[in-house]
């Protein structure tokens, strides 16, 4: 018997991305953001959500990507933790997307993830790959492991 | 939860506030052992206790209970007198209790200890005090029953006149029985939960509860702020009124709300006589505890914040401060010695006294102590103020009790005080008089969900600072926002009245680039931890009451931030911590307090040596370099101003006649022609009580340098020389030379 499982997917630079669909809150268009002088690199501010001050992180910037062209405002996929909610901060939002056990491969060890391990696998859909994000680890600060994995 | 567990539960929190009272009430019934509302209080307390804790089938805790309840209906009965050891016995019922019950909470029974002891101790002292009692009855100390109680409150009455009172008229009786040591509404509300709420008038409300109101009226207020900056671009009339009413209707809500939160100080004090009773008892010690606005209240979790630094004041005040019977007769005091505490609402804030009447600090004694800890070395010692002296004590690893007892005297405790207290955003002041008492004076906010800020911007951002720590504002312009910022090697001070005042440029500690105004420069002048800095912001927007969110775990870390919150305009805004920017920017910390902290020191090690010079020319010789730690002030005084005294010259200075002193003369060398100038450069030398003006010919720059100080002592008024910005430098050791003045500074 297959079991399925919902991934919400984003783009972020040439990257397809996928969050499991329980973990994610909402996702929301640019928000108005505060900048934090002196915070870790990755966050790049806080959003006002509904009264809840939500931290907003910098995926790009996480993944050391190149940096967001300029001129062009990120989404907001809001992911539920243990301490409240946190923002990441993506290119685009894309479909939810029903994936299959099967089709799950761990990531090729080639993958350069800097040994952060933020990619838990890759998934093999028709017409790309779509890469799992493990949004503990991408909202932990670097270095940080993330507890229980 | 099943039934039985609500039960054991209900159980448990009654009795609970019944241990609460029956110590408050032992410790009054001590002082007026003829007080029968009290022991009736008592009595009821623990038989209930006795009674729920038999149905529930605990029956070690019962066997407790009945022991001491079987002394207790003695004593009732007046067929003995209540004494010290009685007192104590029972209050050890209290304790045994109070552990069982929280054994009972842990695993559901009564555990397995069954204080055969305690029930022991009480059946002796039953025994003998009967037995005393037969042989020489205690008439004399304790009413009959048949006597009157003086001034019976009217629910006593009912339970003297008729001994087997059924469960209603005891229940009746409980909850209107007027509280004899204390009576907060609380305690009301307590009493009549107790009793088996006779009374519909309150309920019980769970925290959670009342925390989650308290976080949808923040949001509220943060919704009404935003509204209200909406309608100033609004012309609708009906619109406008409604606005108008629901911020009414909000703010009155935000305060009923924050009134269900608030919880009297007595609740904490409560316990206080009888942590001073068993104190003062261990240490062979006579204590009298003073209350007084008891019913002075406070957020819940300011209360819950402040039990533990309270409680240690409280100790340590008994422990150190009040002294021995015969060593108080022996100072002239009463032997008992007095413990005063004071609560009050004053500008917005609660204010706590903790005086008491004891020996008070000995400056020597903690200079002493400071030295011999290695916190300070002599020479700084001997310079400190007595302000500064005394602020030791909150120190870390600082302990002044000449014995270590099982009390106090380790060496921790006032420094955690202080920081707790300023965790919640509170201050603690110590004055002491040797010989006369100390006195601690605790300020702490009403409430820590909604707190009025000011709030600036910087670097095109706001932020918001906790009025609490805001002392005044400062706006320079044009000429003078570049004549009255001086720099000291890049160093930006102020002078505010006369006091330098070290300047943090906000842009700078966070890192981002000034967006102000050219030519203006806002100062908030604020205060952390005792000391006084000005922090330069671009703008001084507004004052905000602002709802304090914390903020999340990545940013946590930060000291410069307390929390964020959001503003009208519903954008996010960053609260500073101000004592987070002042240790940031080396405010605070500094002087004693950088030497003084042990972990400062081993990474400042390489600092240990740094000393800060005031760099003057005196003559032709050039630099000549004097301690910033001897310099109080630096003034300019008009020539004109001097006046002749006794053949000495003085000024008059700050409603005092301050004699002057000319560097040059003292460390013989020609002045360089600055007779002729208008001005005096003065460098006011302070040793706490006295002033001396020591006029130098130039005031050069402030410098931090590592000293390698070579020919100490070689000459006197010199500490010897350095080197110091690349040049051979004298060190002036003022202290010297104004001894040599001695006769002189001490007429002043």
């Amino acid at each position: 018997m297959n079991t399925r499982q919902q991934y919400c997917t984003f783009q972020l630079a040439d990257l397809f991305l996928g969050v499991e669909v329980e973990r994610v809150q909402e996702v929301l268009r640019y928000q108005e953001m505060t900048r934090v002088p002196l915070a870790p690199r990755m966050v790049e501010g806080l959003i006002n959500l509904r009264g809840q001050i939500v931290t907003a992180i910098d995926l790009r910037r996480r993944l050391e990507l190149p940096a967001r062209e300029a001129g062009r405002d990120p989404m907001n996929v809001v992911v539920r933790t243990p301490e409240g909610a946190v923002s990441l901060l993506v290119d685009e939002i894309g479909d939810v997307v029903d994936v299959e056990d099967e089709w799950l491969e761990a990531a090729p060890p080639t993958l350069a993830d800097d040994g952060q391990k933020l990619i838990r696998g890759v998934v093999k859909l028709d017409n790309r790959l779509m890469l799992i994000l493990d949004a503990e680890r991408a909202i932990a600060a670097p270095g940080a492991e993330a507890p229980g994995l | 939860m099943n039934e039985f567990d609500d039960v054991v539960n209900d159980f448990l929190v009654e009795s609970h506030e019944g241990l609460d009272r029956l110590d408050r009430d032992l410790v009054q019934l001590e002082k007026e052992p003829n007080s029968r509302d009290t022991l009736s209080s008592i009595f009821r307390t623990i038989h209930t206790i006795k009674g729920t804790c038999g149905f529930l089938g605990f029956s070690r805790l019962e066997k407790v209970a009945h022991a001491g309840e079987n002394l207790l209906s003695k004593l009732r009965d007046g067929e003995f007198a209540l004494d010290p050891a009685i007192t104590t016995a029972l209050l050890q019922a209290v304790d045994a209790i109070r552990s069982m019950l929280t054994a009972v909470e842990a695993a559901g029974n009564d555990g397995d200890k069954d204080y055969a002891d305690v029930i022991a101790l009480l059946a002796k002292l039953q025994h003998n005090a009967l037995r005393a009692a037969g042989a020489a009855p205690a008439h004399s100390t304790v009413p009959l029953p048949a006597l009157p109680a003086r001034e019976p409150a009217p629910a006593t009455a009912v339970a003297q006149a008729e001994p087997q009172w059924d469960p209603v008229q005891r229940a009746a009786a409980a909850a209107s029985a007027t509280p004899v040591a204390s009576a907060g509404p609380a305690d009301d509300v307590h009493r009549a939960v107790a009793g088996g709420a006779v009374t519909d008038s309150t309920i019980r409300v769970d925290v959670v509860l009342l925390d989650s109101l308290m976080n949808l009226v923040g949001e509220l207020v943060l919704a009404r702020n935003q509204i209200l900056q909406h309608t100033t671009t609004q012309d609708d009339s009906v619109f406008l009124a409604t606005c108008q009413r629901l911020n009414l209707i909000t703010t009155e809500l935000q305060e009923g709300v924050m009134k269900t939160r608030m919880q009297p100080i007595g609740n904490v004090w409560g316990k206080f006589p009888r942590v001073v009773r068993d104190l003062a008892h261990a240490c062979g010690k006579r204590v009298r505890i003073e209350m007084e606005g008891e019913e002075t209240e406070l957020d819940k979790t300011i209360i819950e914040a402040i039990k533990d630094p309270l409680t240690h004041i409280v100790r340590n005040a008994i422990d150190h401060g009040i002294e021995l019977p015969d060593r108080r007769t022996a100072a002239g005091k009463p032997a008992e010695g007095v413990l005063r505490l004071h609560a009050f609402h004053e500008g917005g804030q609660v204010n706590i006294e903790i005086a008491d009447d004891g020996a008070g600090l000995s400056v020597e004694r903690l200079k002493a102590k400071a030295i011999e800890k290695g916190l300070v070395t002599a020479e700084q010692a001997a310079k400190l103020s007595e302000r500064d002296v005394v602020q030791m004590v909150f120190l870390p690893g600082f302990s002044t009790a000449a014995a270590v007892t099982n009390i106090s005297g380790r060496g921790v405790g006032m420094d955690v005080v202080r920081t707790n207290i300023e965790r919640i955003g509170g201050t603690v002041e110590l004055s002491s008089v040797h010989g006369h008492g100390t006195t601690l004076r605790i300020k702490i906010p009403l409430t820590l969900a909604i707190i009025p800020a000011l709030v600036v911007s910087s670097g095109g951002a706001r932020y918001a600072i906790p009025q609490v720590s805001l002392l005044e504002l400062v706006r320079l312009e044009g000429e003078q926002a570049k004549k009255r910022i001086e720099y000291i090697r890049g160093v930006p001070v102020y002078r505010l009245r006369g006091t330098l005042l070290p300047l943090v440029l906000l842009n700078r500690q966070l890192k981002v680039p000034g967006a102000g105004e050219p030519d203006v420069v806002n100062i908030v002048i604020l205060q952390a931890d005792g000391r006084q800095f000005g922090l330069v912001v671009d703008e001084i927007n507004d004052t905000e009451e602002i709802v304090v969110k914390p903020l999340g775990k990545h940013l946590k870390g930060i000291a410069a931030y307390a929390g964020s919150t959001i503003m009208g305009d519903g954008r996010v805004a960053l609260i500073l911590d101000i004592l987070g920017i002042a240790r940031m920017a080396r405010v605070v910390g500094e002087r004693c307090e950088r030497a003084l902290s042990k972990q400062a020191e081993t990474e400042e090690r390489a600092e240990e040596k740094r000393h800060t010079l005031l760099l003057v020319q005196v003559g032709s010789r050039g630099c000549t370099a004097i301690p910033l730690t001897d310099v109080a002030r630096l003034e300019e005084l008009p020539r004109d101003s001097i006046e002749w005294t006794a053949g000495r010259q003085v000024v008059q200075y700050r409603g005092e006649i301050m004699p002057l002193l000319w560097l040059s003369d003292e460390v013989g060398c020609e002045r360089l022609g600055s007779d002729a100038e208008e001005t005096l450069q003065v460098v006011v030398h302070s040793d706490g009580k006295h002033q001396v003006g020591i006029v130098v010919d130039r005031i050069l720059d402030i410098v931090e340098e590592k000293l390698d100080i070579q020919g100490a002592g070689s000459v006197v008024g010199y500490k010897g020389r350095a080197v110091v910005q690349g040049r051979v430098t004298d060190l002036i050791d003022v202290a010297a030379i104004v001894a040599r003045h001695g006769a002189l500074v001490g007429q002043s």
